[in-house]
């Protein structure tokens, strides 16, 4: 992954103000929606530990729950395929279309298939990927990478999405306007004959149901419903943590989720299937089960909580990082607070300059904890992944270390920090008049770029406190 | 060792020998007060979401098992005539009906109507106007209807491709909440939940009507 590390990424996006206030209206519009939803709902915060309780129970006996789909989605008339990593899973997806001797398929917006870069694989193997989520078309046509889990495309306003659509979509009408409804009728158009002709669809998942087999895509457009009916050959790639105990616990999460995501009491569509039905939908359906960095997180037990994400998206929405950067500043599909610390987990805290500078961009403020529906503590996460960083690094010097080291072993002795203080207020009150020091020079000058530091007092603390008070 | 194996034995070491075993608390609401008009809730809240809702009062009738009645327990006249009206509203010229639609219910002008035996080919479907379709049950608080491929509904393509859907419901068919819907539905079929016409936020996230599914949904409840 060839992405630079969040701070000099996000650096460029605070320059777009056009990005910046894309960003600050929809985040704005979609906060008001889900706060007006949330707070019809008196039980809100027993859903919300029924939510975190369900994901738990599944988490923590993933591999019977895991055998248990297997077997349900079997006797339905599905198979089920287990992929370790992106590459494994991909080798899967490709034996699947060339089988069924197509050289395209539809997609349905899934954040799995981004994880692996499916597309890519498709790609290389000759077979065109059609993404058939509005947002996701917007950010395909561009040539664009998705900036939100739910909204890839929420970088872009409606007018830059205008001239998107003139410019790359062949059968766009002319004097296509920015009317929203006007440029959602130019994707009906454009994806309808692909609909029909298609053979093989590759979807995600939101819900597996262990107990049933049931399989579950939330959605609002109807091309899930395109995708998941329509084709002969119904591919879904699905993270392994996706696995639910029961039929009963979709009763929580079907109210969880599209309150925190759209901010809809619920969405317009969802479609629950359970293997394959004689005469209504595809004839085949496999199930491609994916680990690629799951079971690493699982093994930490602060981290794993991050497992429980239903990808809603609620706290990219109210996190004041992401709405000032944006997604593509994270520099992984997985954008915003749950990003910050899925990304490292996934990859490995010190696989990548992204994966180790991720766990740092947050203020630890806390409103992802607060709208999280599966309470997954994120600022605690990112602490003990901060932890993580560090130790990974404790090998290698860096400044900031050095500092570390040099400051222990002036704190170990009271008379080295005497001596040391007494030294500072010499120095500081010669070169300092005002009680605020606004520039130093560099290394220093990183710490008065962005802060004020205090002028040390003239006498340290410790000796005024001895000159004024006698000894006992 | 295969991949399957491999991932279980991960997940086996991730969690230890030590297995705390998680209750979830259902101390949520599961259901709405009996007090509540639970067809008004439900008319309500579907037009939250720009469905057009229209109501038909109906005389129950007699449900004989196997007779015509067991698919229309009550009277088909007014909610023909109700059917009827409703389509005026719209362009509609043809309609498809599900294979099991009964005669008695259909429109009384002239439209074009297919039935849905044999199946359709899709492209037949695309040049029909609209469908035509009973529902398995319909949530209140949330103003959806389940489609579950039973009676009066027939396979998701038909519900999917025809630009206007009109959905009846008995207002025996609608539960208060999802843990409600959920508990009643059967669910070996495949199942379609609908809530308001096809939409998308992904144009700065402002709710926009209209997109694949039916842009048109219209639900007729028969009391």
């Amino acid at each position: 992954m060839g992405m630079p590390a969040f701070p000099e990424a996000a650096r460029t996006a605070l320059a777009d103000g056009q990005l910046r206030a894309n960003l600050r209206t929809a985040t704005g519009t979609i906060r008001a929606k889900r706060a007006a939803v949330v707070a019809e709902r008196a039980d809100w915060e027993q859903l919300r530990e029924a939510g975190r309780a369900i994901k738990d129970q599944a988490l923590h006996d993933l591999d019977t729950h895991l055998l248990r789909l297997e077997e349900q989605v079997t006797a339905a008339g599905g198979v089920v395929h287990w992929a370790r990593d992106a590459a494994e899973a991909n080798r899967i997806v490709v034996g699947l279309v060339r089988a069924a001797a197509a050289d395209e398929v539809v997609k349905v917006k899934s954040m799995a298939t981004q994880e692996i870069e499916l597309n890519e694989a498709l790609a290389a193997a000759g077979i065109t990927a059609h993404e058939t989520d509005l947002a996701e078309l917007i950010v395909q046509l561009g040539h664009d990478r998705p900036s939100h889990i739910l909204v890839p495309a929420i970088h872009r306003n409606r007018s830059q999405i205008r001239d998107l659509f003139q410019r790359e979509m062949p059968d766009a009408p002319p004097g296509l306007t920015d009317d929203p409804v006007a440029l959602a009728g130019a994707a009906r158009e454009h994806l309808r004959r692909k609909f029909l002709a298609a053979r093989v669809a590759i979807s995600g998942a939101n819900f597996a149901v262990a107990e049933t087999g049931s399989l579950v895509v939330v959605e609002s457009e109807g091309n899930g419903r395109m995708c998941l009916t329509l084709p002969e050959v119904l591919i879904s790639v699905v993270g392994i943590e996706k696995v639910i105990p029961t039929w009963q616990d979709l009763e929580v999460m079907l109210q969880l989720l599209p309150r925190s995501a759209t901010g809809e009491r619920m969405n317009p569509y969802t479609t629950i299937w359970r293997g394959t039905t004689p005469g209504d939908g595809p004839r085949e359906f496999h199930l491609v089960l994916l680990d690629n960095g799951r079971t690493a997180a699982l093994a930490d037990e602060i981290g794993r909580d991050a497992l429980r994400c239903i990808r809603c998206s609620a706290c990219l929405n109210v996190c004041p990082v992401y709405e000032r950067t944006g997604g593509h500043a994270y520099g992984s599909v997985y954008p915003g607070p749950i990003g910050a610390i899925l990304t490292p987990q996934l990859r490995g805290v010190d696989a990548d300059p992204v994966a180790k500078s991720l766990p740092y961009a947050s203020t630890l403020c806390g409103a992802c904890y607060e709208v999280c529906p599966v309470m997954i503590d994120i600022p605690k996460a990112l602490v003990h992944l901060r932890a993580k960083v560090v130790d990974a690094n404790r090998a290698n010097p860096s400044p900031e270390r050095t500092a570390m080291k040099v400051a222990a072993w002036i704190f170990a002795r009271t008379r080295r920090l005497e001596l040391l203080q007494r030294l500072t207020a010499r120095v500081a009150s010669l070169l300092f008049r005002k009680p605020t020091i606004t520039r130093l020079p560099p290394p220093l000058s990183r710490w008065t770029e962005t802060r004020d530091a205090p002028t040390p007092p003239p006498e340290p603390f410790r000796d005024w406190w001895s000159r004024t008070r006698e000894e006992p | 060792m295969d991949a399957k194996s491999e991932i279980l034995s991960r997940i086996r070491t991730a969690l230890g020998p030590d297995r705390t075993p998680v209750d979830v608390p259902r101390t949520y609401t599961r259901t709405t007060p009996e007090t509540d008009d639970i067809p008004t809730l439900f008319a309500t809240r579907a037009a939250d979401y720009q469905a057009r809702v229209r109501r038909v009062t109906a005389q129950p009738t007699l449900a004989g098992p196997g007779g015509p009645t067991a698919l229309i327990p009550f009277d088909p006249v007014p909610v023909a005539a109700a059917i009827t009206d409703l389509l005026k509203t719209t362009h509609v010229r043809s309609l498809v009906v599900p294979a099991d639609f009964p005669e008695a219910l259909l429109p009384q002008d002239n439209y074009v109507i297919r039935r849905d035996d044999p199946p359709l080919p899709v492209a037949d479907l695309d040049t029909t106007d609209a469908v035509l379709t009973g529902c398995a049950a319909a949530i209140a608080e949330t103003g959806t209807i389940i489609l579950n491929a039973g009676p009066l509904q027939g396979r998701r393509a038909l519900t999917l491709i025809p630009d206007t859907h009109l959905c009846l419901v008995r207002a025996d068919q609608i539960v208060g909440t999802v843990p409600e819907a959920l508990s009643t539905v059967d669910a070996t079929a495949p199942l379609t939940w609908i809530s308001g016409p096809s939409a998308t936020s992904d144009i700065e996230l402002h709710r926009v009507e209209g997109v694949h599914g039916p842009r048109t949904l219209l639900i007729l409840i028969i009391d």
